[in-house]
């Protein structure tokens, strides 16, 4: 990589990366220095404010983002990457509603106590990857293709809803993550559920419906004979690994597409957090792979 | 006439709904595809669309019982799929609002319930505790 191309990017990691996702933030840090960015944690972030509120005069919903995107701008950056679901379509939803709303900015401007709100680019990383990166540098920096792992790509609703507020990928037939598995070798399947809602909050407040939830949206990936499930929100991950918990054997991994990235780009396997579960897939369908090209071969 | 009537009664709340949710709540034809859409319409005592409805005919006052807006998480499957562009999340959310100013919540959450909620998603917690309660 020359050094030209090396990049910063601000990055907000958010209390999950920093607690049950830890394996999210590091496979995501290692894949982007090999590819040449740096992400550049934000000093002294603050939460993002768990979900934008979604009625008109809710102000206070818009202090936690705003002071964000507030602390991104004073350390001198314009865009600012995200990772986990909920931080990203909170704090672009915030951006997007403050750039056109001029009382909703005034307020929240007078109790942050600074003269006008800066704008910054909420990203998330995915499109970092596939539109700053390419998907033909991505194929080309894959050390260890993916092949012959069946993977259903999960999107879930915050990475794509509201559509036009939002505005990373089409919210009925998304592409990112197909487009970067496939660079990385994987064989992405189709499954129905990739954009269904994985019960969210209803973890803490109703544990049955998002129970049901989640296992709807397994269902969808088994029946579709995927070796693993990819995700990049960590309740979506908790709530699809806990409703499955049960499960034993039968039960469907749940990874983030960043270890799979981090994985093909090189990174070994076991510094990549992966559970029993994954881990044994993953071996399964390499060890498929190598049997069915020493077949070839022969 | 008991309709008309309650349409008369009932209209202050319909129109809180549809200030605070900014949605107009009469372009609403009531096809349906917001319940099809809605991967928690099994867990609500009415249909999504419904809600709608009761809100269009003076019937706020059952909107505002029903329990549907406490199951909607806001995943907005059904904002995406109305041939009218109405966003019912929107509206379930302005009915949770109203509803949480005047203190009315079923959800209720003690220090006794730490220990478990610790063992839970974080941003799952600090959004519930957002969404559905003050």
């Amino acid at each position: 990589m020359v050094d030209e191309e090396k990049k910063t990017l601000a990055y907000y990691p958010g209390c999950e990366l920093r607690t049950r996702a830890r394996v999210l933030d590091s496979s995501a840090r290692r894949s982007c220095e090999s590819l040449g960015i740096t992400l550049q944690e934000l000093k002294d972030w603050t939460c993002c404010g768990g979900l934008v509120a979604q009625v008109k005069d809710n102000y206070m919903a818009l202090l936690a983002p705003a002071r964000v995107l507030l602390q991104a701008h004073r350390q001198g950056f314009k865009e600012l990457v995200t990772l986990c679901a909920f931080c990203f379509n909170t704090l672009r939803r915030a951006s997007y509603f403050l750039e056109r709303h001029a009382e909703a900015r005034r307020k929240v401007a007078t109790f942050l106590e600074v003269e006008t709100l800066p704008q910054v680019r909420v990203l998330h990383l995915l499109e970092v990857l596939c539109d700053r990166v390419g998907i033909d540098r991505l194929r080309e920096a894959v050390r260890r293709p993916l092949k012959g792992l069946r993977v259903a790509p999960y999107y879930g609703c915050l990475l794509l809803r509201p559509a036009r507020e939002i505005s990373l990928d089409d919210p009925e037939e998304p592409v990112l993550m197909e487009k970067l598995l496939g660079a990385l070798g994987c064989e992405v399947v189709d499954f129905s559920s990739r954009t269904d809602c994985c019960g969210s909050y209803h973890i803490v407040t109703n544990q049955g419906a998002a129970s049901q939830c989640a296992r709807a949206i397994l269902h969808s990936a088994a029946n579709a004979n995927a070796d693993v499930l990819t995700a990049s929100c960590p309740v979506c991950q908790f709530n699809l690994d806990w409703s499955q918990s049960g499960n034993g054997d039968t039960a469907m991994p749940v990874v983030y597409f960043a270890q799979l990235l981090a994985l093909a780009l090189g990174e070994p396997m076991e510094r990549l957090g992966f559970d029993a579960r994954a881990a044994a897939a993953l071996e399964r369908s390499a060890a498929a792979d190598k049997g069915e090209a020493s077949r070839e071969g022969g | 006439m008991s309709l008309l009537l309650s349409l008369r009664r009932k209209e202050g709340l319909a129109k809180e709904v549809a200030a605070l949710s900014e949605q107009n709540l009469y372009a609403c034809y009531q096809c349906g595809k917001c319940t099809a859409a809605c991967p928690l319409a099994f867990a609500m005592d009415e249909p999504p669309h419904q809600i709608i409805r009761f809100l269009q005919l003076g019937q706020a006052d059952r909107a505002f019982k029903s329990d549907t807006p406490w199951a909607c998480v806001g995943c907005l499957s059904c904002a995406g799929f109305c041939p009218k562009g109405v966003d019912l999340a929107r509206i379930m959310e302005a009915l949770r609002t109203l509803r949480l100013r005047k203190l009315d919540t079923p959800f209720r959450y003690t220090q006794q319930d730490g220990e478990w909620l610790s063992g839970l998603p974080q941003s799952a917690v600090v959004a519930a505790m957002r969404k559905v309660t003050w």
